[in-house]
This record gives structure tokens, C-alpha cells and sequence, in this order.
């Protein structure tokens, strides 16, 4: 490896990387604003100026390559002063408001200007100012602090894929603007607030609600899609403030989407605190010994087989388990945690998962989509994808049309019989797939959920297990799961019957006279004679229809263990209490077992906790994917269907009852539609 | 005194004043597009050895030697293509060379540039002209035309066997579109700002494709060099310094113009005999900006023995730049002067990194404060400062381009600076504002 002198200590850099990365690889801390990890380099801040032998010039050390016998120093008189320069320059116009701005106590310009800043102002003439821009509901703006490190243009033109921030104007009058002034259309867009280093532009919903050293930090889960994408939870005594991305560059890299960011003040909103119950077809406010009275009598006089229960879209795996021996005492098998009909075939962990895993994007070489949407149903994938097109210009395909995926794609067919041709190499496309070595098959629960979902998967499967991309090394099979439970739950064997849809015909049937609905407000039917008890955090969809409303807490208020789409076990942390008089789920299973008088089988979360790690399949470690197993199956056979294959559409910032409950979901939610009427 | 003179013979542009017709026919006559075909068969290797030869040093400004920016090219085509691209964005206050050249030689500027094309693999050549040179451009296209019916661009040019297309891009009024990577992100249609360096543009240029980069002037002298050797050309002027240079002469002068002379000329020598004298006899100079405006300005005494060649020049801590020598008398107020090309630099400046953007306003506004009288002491030191910082610590040299001219001045003229500050405080009269109130908000004037 070639060898890079930092501060008179050689230290042995990797080809390729930039001489701040080689500083920082020799524990020399760069001072930076414009140059951030994940983003192209722009060298326009000037802040990470260091000296170089036989170069008259202090160098941008972000920008200049590392070479072999560089001799760099960052700690004298020379480099300090150009960097008390620039900082000088930085602040001239740069308002010293810091008091009554957002970003103070998290500022990277604050923080810098303690070590380079000097401590009286020499500019005497009058600060520049720059008017606000709007940027949509969630981007607050106050251009004048904008120091035009550009961090967040490159990110909407390269993460995000949407080139709608940029800079206007020349020298003095460069402004950062979205041109026409509206606001952002990405998933994405909330990040470019982490990642702007000055206060101009700030968290909207959060303006003036805290200050950082006043939050405690909690490092938790999103549950808001399947990607599990790791998140920090911000809370200000019992209220959740705000939610921020945690580093990981297995799942989400730097980025969270708007959705998980923004939900979180659906958290304070049409809460149940307390139980109701149904009296004169209006619920009303009750105890938990009346409610919990009347369900059981209820259960009792209901026939085991007319028991029935759905598992909601964001259930802990502790309390899915707690929920299913639940009903093992009702002596009910009626469970099911699917929202619609789609088809998933749980013989084997593989078959349910997103096996390439979401860092395999980036080495794949060719995507293929069947009925998927990632940009809405995972963002953070989708955003992957894009990273891996920009990067490896990977090709993608699709099967059905999924719309506008920020990168550019290839529509090779709408209908089930593309696929037959697919697999009986047919097709142009067919050649590229075979020839490809890492390819990447997403299917989605559109695709899954037709007539054909059982001919789609399985044909898929046993195309790409006949064609040897299923094996230990590589495993191109991938399912897009869409709530961060469904993974999981399969796992912990809620479905009693494979391939079935008992369930749901028996409820269309009105066959169920009591339906306990955990948490599930996505369940379409239309309600017949059902005992419906709901058990949720919000007042929404599943609300409306129960019969008895127990309020539970929601995935900020208790610790538990979510399995996201590619497998991997992660664990949600409790950052808040439960509101009111609501309790996590196990404990109110605990208060129903009591009233059946079965006392002994009360569930504890440690041996819960310690029961889901032993049912889930193939299981390594939290936090890691996996083992990659393969089982010689039976086939399962298939009939074709022709079919078109159609995306249905998700209501991406109303998809689940905490973002359904948030005032700023709802104002994106808006918004999105208002575009998307005038184009 | 007529024997210092360059010799009409050694003259590259006969044509600079338009008295023999910018027409191709003119211009074939004049000895242009004769022998192309056999000085292009000699070979590329052949090409740039005579250039490195010639010394020829980039007429833009910066004076990197010619025939090496040549070499840097890739020697084999990859799978990239090689472009040329001419820069003649002259915006440089106090220079106008290279219009001369496009409306009077384009045809010299158009063999130059087939080549160069051929010399660095290029089969096509951009030339980038600002939106200013309306006229110029037109004439340029026709010019182009005429060499086209003569199938002396297109496929096989000249009949030499290499395909050579030639493009003009306007580009739209921004001087920082001079500088060559900006020149080039502008025609990609990017906002107008450098790229960071390394990469140079002859590995990832235009289109992240091989690019050479060349001045307008540069490129227009070669056939002549190539014509008449390299030999000839470095025999002129002085060593590292050779050849002959279009000199733009403007400012208090009795006679303003562009006149072609030897490298290394007086800098009295030229503004005597070429430009009729400065306004008010030698005795009234004031300072001349001997290369543009972006160079540090000279006192008399300085310019009463100074040669104009890059290095005597910036032995004198200036600089040749473009050769736009700008004549300032003693009537003008240089401080006004100056503080009026720092306006330009501010206004120009890009935007693109923190000391530019927010130094070249500071430096403005401080030296505007020094002209009328208003500034402090401190202030004189605290622009010398800003200057300090600006000048290395930018991506592209527009940082020292708006820098050096305030240090010219702060270094020659330091004494009349000082005369204007004496007494005056920035804040006149105490006036009575209301507690915490910053000062400087109510002060209306000053915004």
C-alpha cells in the first residue's frame, strides 16, 4: 500500500482515497463543511485547507488525491491561519443569531468557529441579506445563514434524484433556491436539514420545540416500512421532539425517508388513552376492568372456530408471539397478518425475504422489478438502486409500470405472459439475465397478490434455481415486503396454513363472530355481525369499527423486536412511556389471561424476548443478516394465469395510522397530489 | 529608433488593422492555409517539437508553455474523444486582442486550430466566444464557412487525410467563463464555475473527455510558427519569453491600440511609439496595469525601465497576463480607480468558495470607503489582510486575479491611501440610538 507522511507519522492509505481521508485515517481531525462522505466532492468551503510540501498554496485536502510520498501537515502556524481566514470569511456575512436559531448546539459552523473563529468581528459593513425560499412543509428556510456549501444540492441531484435545489445568482448573490419555489419531490428530502452544517435550512414541525442538549437520544427502529432503517428517537421528557438517521451503511446509509422522519407527531395525535366500549353505537370512555370484562364474557360465549385475530403492520415480535399463544388458549388458529391477499409460500426463510440483500444492490449488476414500486414501498431500496445506477450504471428492468423511480428504467413487458417468456428464455431480455452474474429478481406484493402470484413466484424460483442463481454465494430471489412486521411474523409461524386464504373468506363470509384486530387499521372487509375488539395506539380505521377499544403503546414506548424485509433482527427501543392508561401489548395479554384465570401461563418479556430468538429461522445475531440456507423443496406446481400486472398504488405518506394521525404527513400528503394534478 | 521596432516581416497578424481584407481569399494570399497539408503529414510528434521549440508561452494570461499542455494529451485515443477547445472569452478588463483576431485573421485562428486538432487527436474543436462578440462570431462562421466550401475543414481537411469540424458556442455574458474549466462546465450548460484541479481538463476535460484548452491568440500563431520554425519564433523576443505578442494599449494614451510587437519590448517604448505618448507628456503617469486588470498596477518609476515579458514582469511582482496595459495619468484617482476594478471582481466573482464570494465585496466596500474618504487606518490593514486571505486559498486564480490589484495598490501607493484616511473615523458623530440597537442598521447611508 503507499504510504502518505501526515504530521512527520507515515501512515499507509488505501489507493484512491483523498488526503482527508488519509488524515482522518491517521487520527488528524480536518475541519470541513462542504465535503460530506457520501456526496461527490465540491472543494468549495475551503475550510479543510492543509499544507503540502513543495506547494507554495495550502491545498483543499477534501479534493486532492492521495499520493505516494506526500508529505502533509495540518497542525502549523501557515494552515492555521488560512483556515482562521476562511472561517472569517464564512462569518462575514454568516448572522450571528445563533440564540434564536435552530441549529445551535448541533451547528457545525458553531462548533468550528470555537477553534478557528476569531474573537471580534473586522466586518463593519452591513450583512448580506437573502430572502426565504419555500421549500414545502417540511424544510424550514433562512437563506441568510446559507454559507453555499451545496451539500444540499448534490444530494437531491445525486441521492435523492431529483434535481429541484440549486444555486442561482453569481459571487455575493448565489442564493440556494428550488427554482420555482415549491417544495421538494422526493421521499427524501427531509435529509438535506442533517445535512445542511448551518441553520439555513431547518426541521420545519420541529422549529423552536427544543434544543439538542435537552433531548434524550434513544437508538431505535423505523417501523414505517419493511427496510427496518436504523433511527434515533429524540424525546423531550415524555414527548417524542423529533427522529433523526443513525448511521448504517447496511440498511439506510446516512438517509431516512420523510415518512419516518415526520410521522413521529402522529405520535401525540388521536391517541387511545384509555379503553372505550361500544354503547349506543358510540364508543365511550371505560376502564380496563369493564372492557376486559366484557370481552371475555364475549370470548366465552363465542365458539373457538369463530374467534379471529389480525396482526396490524407494526407488531413487535414479542407481542405477535404473546398474541399467537394467546389465542392457542382461545383455542383459535384463525390468525392471519396480511393486509390483502397475496401470496407467500413459508416452507422456507428464503422465500419471504429480500434475499440479496439491500448492500448487495451495489454489487448486482441487473434489476429486475415484477409488480414493484420501491421508491414507495421501500424507500430507502429505491434510493439504493439509485445509488448503484449512478455508481455501476446498473440496468433496471421492470414487469409492470411502478411510475416515476428517480432513475431510468426499462418497462420489459405489463403481463403474466412476459414472464412465461421470461422463463422459457423467450425473450430478449432472457439473454441479458443468464448472462448477467448478480442479478437482482424484486417482486413485489402487487405482483404476489394477483390470481397468478403463486404462478409468479414459483416459476421465478425455480427459473432461477434451475439457473444456478440460488446458492450460497448469491441469491437473486427477492420479496418486497411492505410493513415491518409481515418478515417476522411469518417467521414466528402466525400463518397456521400455508398458502391460505381461509381467513379472508371466512371474513367476507362473516363466518367470525369475534375478530381481535391487533393494531391492524389496513384490514379491508366490510364489517358484518363481528365482536370487533381493537387494540391499537390511534383512534383510526380499526377504531371505527370495534366494538371495544384497548389502547396500547405505540412503537416508541416499548422495547421490541422488529425483523425487517432482508431478515435481519433488529431491536426498537423504548425512548417514551406509554400514554394515559395505555399499556404494551403483552401486558394487557397478561391482564386478559388473569381474568381467565389462568395466572400461571403469564408472559414475561425476557422469556418472550428469549422465546422469538429460538422460532426465528436461521437466526445469527441482532442487528445481522440471516444464515443463507438452502433447502431442497418440493415443487410446488403452478397454473398460468394471463393476467396483467398492475402496481397498486400506495398512499405513501397515509400508509399507516401514525402517519395517518400526523398534521405533516398530511400537508405532504396534500401537497403531492396538488403536483401531481398540474403535473 | 525605428530599429527596435519589430520588423513588418516578422509580423504574425499583417492583417490586424484590416487594411488588406478579412476574406479567405485575402488571407490565402497573405501566405495562410499554405503548406497545412505538408506541415500536417510531418506528424504530431513533429508538430509539438517545433512548438516546444518556438517557446510559445499561452497567450491567455497565465503563460503555461504551449507545446507541453500539448504532450499532456493522451498519446493513443481511448475510448474517450480528444476535443480542442478555444477560449475566446476575452472579458478581461483592458484587453481586446482576440477580437481583433477573430474579425480581421479568423482564418489564421481557424488553421491554427486544425493543427492543433490534429496535433492533440482531436477530430472536433469547440471555440467558446462570448456572447458579447456578437459581431465577431458572425464573422467567425463565415470565415468557418469559407474554409469549409474550400474543404479545408470537414472530412479530410486540407487533405490531409483528418477529419476536423469546427463548433462556436456563445457563451452568456459571465467573465469567470474564462477560465477554463468554468469555460468548460458552461458548455456542458452547467452554471458557470471552475472545477477543482487535479483532474486536468487534458485528461478529464469537456464531457470528461481528453480537452485541450487554448487561447485564442496561442493557437492563431502557430501555423505561422510551424511555417516559418520554431527557431524563427524563439529567435524573437527573449529567451523564455519569445516571440511576438498583440499588445492592447488603452487608458490615458493619445492613441489607443492593439499593436503586435516582440516579446520583451520597453513598456515606454510602447506607449511612446505605438500608442502617441500618454495624455500630458511621461512625466504625467500616474501607474500603468501592464496585463489586464487582474495584475497588480505599476508605478512610473517601475515602468520607466520595465521590459514587458512574463518574467521581468513578475520579477516586479506583476505579471504579463493578457498584455492589456492599461495607462492611468495623474488626473485619475487611482484609488477610484482600483476600487472600481474591485467592484468588477466582486461582481464576477462566482460563488462557488467562501473566500471569493465574501472577500471580493469586503475588498470593494473597504477601498469604496478609502475613495470617498471614510475609511480608518485599521481598515488599510485589514484590506491587505482580506487580500492575504483570498489570494491561495480559492479553487481557479480569480481569488488572486481580484486580489493582486488591491496589493499593487496597497504596495505602490500606499502613502495616498494614507493621506485619505487621516482624521476620518468610520462613524462620524455620536448619535443617541436607543439601547441595543446595532449601530450600523440605523446607519441608512451606509447600506
Amino acid at each position: 500500500m503507499p504510504k502518505i507522511i501526515i504530521n512527520d507519522k507515515e501512515i499507509e492509505f488505501e489507493k484512491g482515497m483523498t488526503v482527508l481521508q488519509a488524515c482522518e485515517l491517521a487520527d488528524v481531525e480536518i475541519p470541513r463543511f462542504c465535503y460530506h462522505e457520501k456526496l461527490s466532492i465540491a472543494g468549495n468551503c475551503r475550510m479543510c485547507l492543509v499544507e503540502m510540501e513543495k506547494s507554495g498554496k495550502p491545498i483543499a485536502s477534501c479534493a486532492m488525491p492521495a499520493a505516494e510520498g506526500m508529505n502533509i501537515k495540518t497542525n502549523t502556524s501557515f494552515v492555521e491561519k488560512a483556515r482562521k481566514g476562511v472561517m472569517e470569511f464564512l462569518l462575514a456575512n454568516h448572522p450571528l443569531d445563533c440564540p434564536v436559531c435552530d441549529q445551535g448546539g448541533e451547528c457545525d459552523l458553531q462548533d468550528q468557529s470555537l477553534y478557528y473563529g476569531v474573537d471580534k468581528s473586522r466586518f463593519v459593513e452591513n450583512k448580506r441579506f437573502v430572502k426565504e425560499k419555500y421549500m414545502g412543509p417540511l424544510i424550514k428556510t433562512q437563506m441568510t445563514r446559507c454559507i453555499h456549501c451545496t451539500r444540499c444540492v448534490r444530494f437531491a441531484t445525486e441521492v435523492a434524484g431529483v434535481p429541484e435545489i440549486g444555486a442561482i445568482g453569481r459571487g455575493e448573490n448565489m442564493e440556494i433556491t428550488t427554482y420555482l419555489e415549491k417544495s421538494m419531490e422526493s421521499e427524501l428530502s427531509a435529509n438535506v436539514i442533517d445535512l445542511c452544517p448551518v441553520g439555513a435550512l431547518t426541521s420545519k414541525p420541529y422549529a423552536f420545540e427544543a434544543r439538542p442538549w435537552e433531548l434524550k437520544k434513544t437508538e431505535s427502529i423505523d417501523v414505517m416500512d419493511a427496510v427496518g432503517s436504523n433511527i434515533r428517537v429524540d424525546t423531550y421528557n415524555w414527548e417524542v421532539k423529533r427522529v433523526l438517521p443513525r448511521l448504517n451503511n447496511e440498511i439506510n446509509e446516512e438517509w431516512i425517508s420523510d415518512k419516518s422522519r415526520y410521522s413521529c407527531d402522529g405520535l401525540l395525535k388521536q391517541r387511545l388513552d384509555v379503553p372505550y366500549i361500544k354503547k349506543n353505537n358510540k364508543l365511550q370512555k371505560s376502564n380496563w376492568d369493564e372492557a376486559l370484562d366484557l370481552m371475555i364474557s364475549k370470548i366465552k360465549e363465542t365458539n373457538p372456530n369463530e374467534i379471529a385475530g389480525h396482526l396490524g403492520d407494526m407488531i413487535g415480535l414479542e407481542n405477535a408471539l404473546a398474541f399467537k399463544k394467546l389465542f392457542e388458549k382461545f383455542n383459535s388458529q384463525n390468525l392471519e397478518l396480511r393486509e390483502k391477499k397475496f401470496y407467500i409460500n413459508t416452507n422456507e426463510k428464503m422465500n419471504y425475504i429480500f434475499n440479496s440483500s439491500i448492500q448487495g444492490i451495489e454489487e448486482s449488476d441487473l434489476i429486475l422489478l415484477i409488480g414493484a414500486n420501491p421508491r414507495h414501498e421501500a424507500t430507502m431500496i429505491n434510493a439504493r438502486i439509485r445509488k448503484a445506477f449512478v455508481k455501476n450504471s446498473l440496468p433496471v428492468f421492470s414487469i409492470g409500470n411502478p411510475g416515476d423511480l428517480t432513475y431510468n428504467y426499462t418497462i420489459i413487458g405489463n403481463s403474466t405472459k412476459d414472464i412465461s417468456k421470461l422463463i422459457n428464455k423467450e425473450s430478449n431480455f432472457s439473454k441479458k439475465l443468464l448472462s448477467s452474474k448478480k442479478p437482482i429478481i424484486i417482486i413485489g406484493e402487487s405482483a404476489l397478490g394477483l390470481k397468478s402470484g403463486k404462478y409468479i413466484f414459483e416459476s421465478i424460483k425455480k427459473f432461477l434455481n434451475d439457473n444456478s442463481f440460488i446458492s450460497k454465494d448469491w441469491n437473486a430471489l427477492n420479496i418486497l415486503t411492505q410493513n415491518a412486521s409481515t418478515v417476522g411474523l411469518i417467521d414466528l409461524k402466525v400463518l397456521p396454513n400455508k398458502n391460505d386464504y381461509s381467513f379472508f373468506d371466512k371474513l367476507n363470509d362473516g363466518k367470525f363472530k369475534f375478530l381481535y384486530l391487533l393494531g391492524s387499521d389496513n384490514l379491508e372487509f366490510k364489517k358484518n355481525k363481528e365482536f370487533i375488539v381493537y387494540q391499537g395506539s390511534h383512534g383510526d380505521r380499526g377504531a371505527e369499527i370495534a366494538d371495544i377499544v384497548l389502547p396500547n403503546a405505540a412503537y416508541t414506548e416499548q422495547n421490541a423486536l422488529y425483523e425487517n424485509l432482508e431478515g435481519r433482527i433488529q431491536e426498537c427501543r423504548k425512548a417514551s412511556y406509554p400514554i394515559g392508561e395505555s399499556k404494551e401489548d403483552w401486558k394487557i395479554f397478561n391482564l386478559i389471561l388473569k381474568k381467565l384465570d389462568k395466572k400461571n401461563d403469564t408472559f414475561k418479556f425476557e422469556s418472550l424476548r428469549k422465546e422469538v430468538f429460538e422460532k426465528v429461522l436461521n437466526f445469527t445475531n441482532i442487528n445481522d443478516l440471516p444464515e443463507r440456507k438452502l433447502v431442497k423443496e418440493v415443487e410446488e406446481s403452478s397454473k398460468f394465469i394471463n393476467e396483467e400486472i398492475t402496481i397498486n398504488p400506495l398512499d405513501y405518506y397515509y400508509s399507516n395510522s401514525i402517519s395517518r394521525a400526523s398534521k405533516t404527513m398530511s400537508e405532504c400528503r396534500q401537497i403531492s397530489k396538488k403536483v401531481k394534478k398540474t403535473g | 529608433m525605428e530599429s527596435n521596432m519589430l520588423k513588418e516581416d516578422n509580423k504574425i497578424f499583417k492583417n490586424l488593422y484590416n487594411s488588406y481584407g478579412w476574406n479567405i481569399n485575402d488571407a490565402i494570399e497573405r501566405q495562410d492555409w499554405n503548406n497545412t497539408k505538408e506541415i500536417i503529414s510531418k506528424g504530431r510528434e513533429w508538430i509539438i517539437e517545433e512548438i516546444k521549440a518556438s517557446e510559445l508561452r499561452g497567450r491567455g494570461g497565465a503563460g503555461f508553455p504551449t507545446g507541453l499542455k500539448w504532450s499532456f494529451a493522451p498519446k493513443e485515443v481511448g475510448s474517450r474523444p480528444h476535443y480542442l477547445v478555444i477560449n475566446a472569452d476575452e472579458s478581461e478588463p483592458g484587453t481586446c486582442k482576440d477580437r481583433d483576431i477573430l474579425r480581421f485573421e479568423p482564418q489564421k485562428l481557424i488553421e491554427g486550430c486544425l493543427i492543433a486538432g490534429f496535433a492533440v487527436n482531436a477530430h472536433v474543436c469547440y471555440i467558446y466566444i462570448r456572447g458579447e462578440y456578437f459581431n465577431e462570431g458572425k464573422r467567425l462562421q463565415e470565415a468557418i464557412n469559407q474554409a469549409y466550401e474550400k474543404k479545408f475543414l470537414g472530412k479530410n481537411a486540407c487533405g490531409s487525410g483528418w477529419n476536423f469540424d469546427i463548433h462556436i458556442h456563445y457563451g452568456a455574458g459571465a467573465y469567470i467563463c474564462g477560465e477554463e474549466t468554468a469555460l468548460l462546465e458552461s458548455m456542458e450548460g452547467n452554471k458557470g464555475q471552475p472545477r477543482l484541479k487535479p483532474p486536468f481538463p487534458a485528461l478529464v476535460g469537456l464531457y470528461g473527455c481528453p480537452t485541450i484548452v487554448n487561447n485564442v491568440e496561442t493557437i492563431a500563431v502557430v501555423p505561422s510558427i510551424l511555417r516559418r520554425g520554431g527557431k524563427w519564433f524563439a529567435s524573437l523576443g527573449k529567451p523564455k519569453n519569445t516571440g511576438t505578442k498583440i499588445f492592447c494599449i488603452s487608458g490615458n494614451v493619445n492613441t489607443p491600440c492593439n499593436v503586435e510587437e516582440e516579446m520583451g519590448i520597453p513598456l515606454k517604448d510602447l506607449i511612446e511609439k505605438h500608442a502617441g505618448g500618454v495624455i500630458g507628456g511621461w512625466n504625467n503617469l500616474q501607474a500603468v496595469i501592464p496585463g489586464g486588470s487582474s495584475m497588480p498596477l505599476l508605478p512610473k518609476k517601475v515602468c520607466d525601465t520595465i521590459t514587458m515579458d512574463f518574467d521581468s514582469l513578475i520579477a516586479n511582482k506583476s505579471g504579463l497576463g493578457t498584455a492589456g496595459v492599461v495607462v492611468i495619468n495623474k488626473q485619475q484617482d487611482i484609488i477610484s480607480c482600483m476600487a472600481r476594478i474591485a467592484r468588477f471582481y466582486k461582481h464576477e466573482s462566482c460563488g462557488q468558495c467562501t473566500p471569493c464570494r465574501e472577500g471580493s465585496g469586503w475588498m470593494w466596500r473597504i477601498l469604496d470607503r478609502v475613495a470617498k474618504r471614510k475609511a480608518t487606518y485599521s481598515d488599510i490593514d485589514l484590506l491587505e489582510d482580506v487580500t492575504k486571505q483570498i489570494e491561495g486559498h480559492t479553487i481557479c486564480a480569480f481569488g488572486e486575479g481580484s486580489a493582486w490589484p488591491v496589493q499593487g495598490l496597497l504596495r505602490h501607493f500606499r502613502k495616498e491611501i494614507d493621506s485619505r484616511c487621516r482624521g476620518e473615523p468610520l462613524v462620524k458623530k455620536k448619535v443617541n440610538n436607543p439601547y441595543l440597537v446595532d449601530q450600523h442598521l440605523l446607519e441608512n447611508k451606509n447600506a
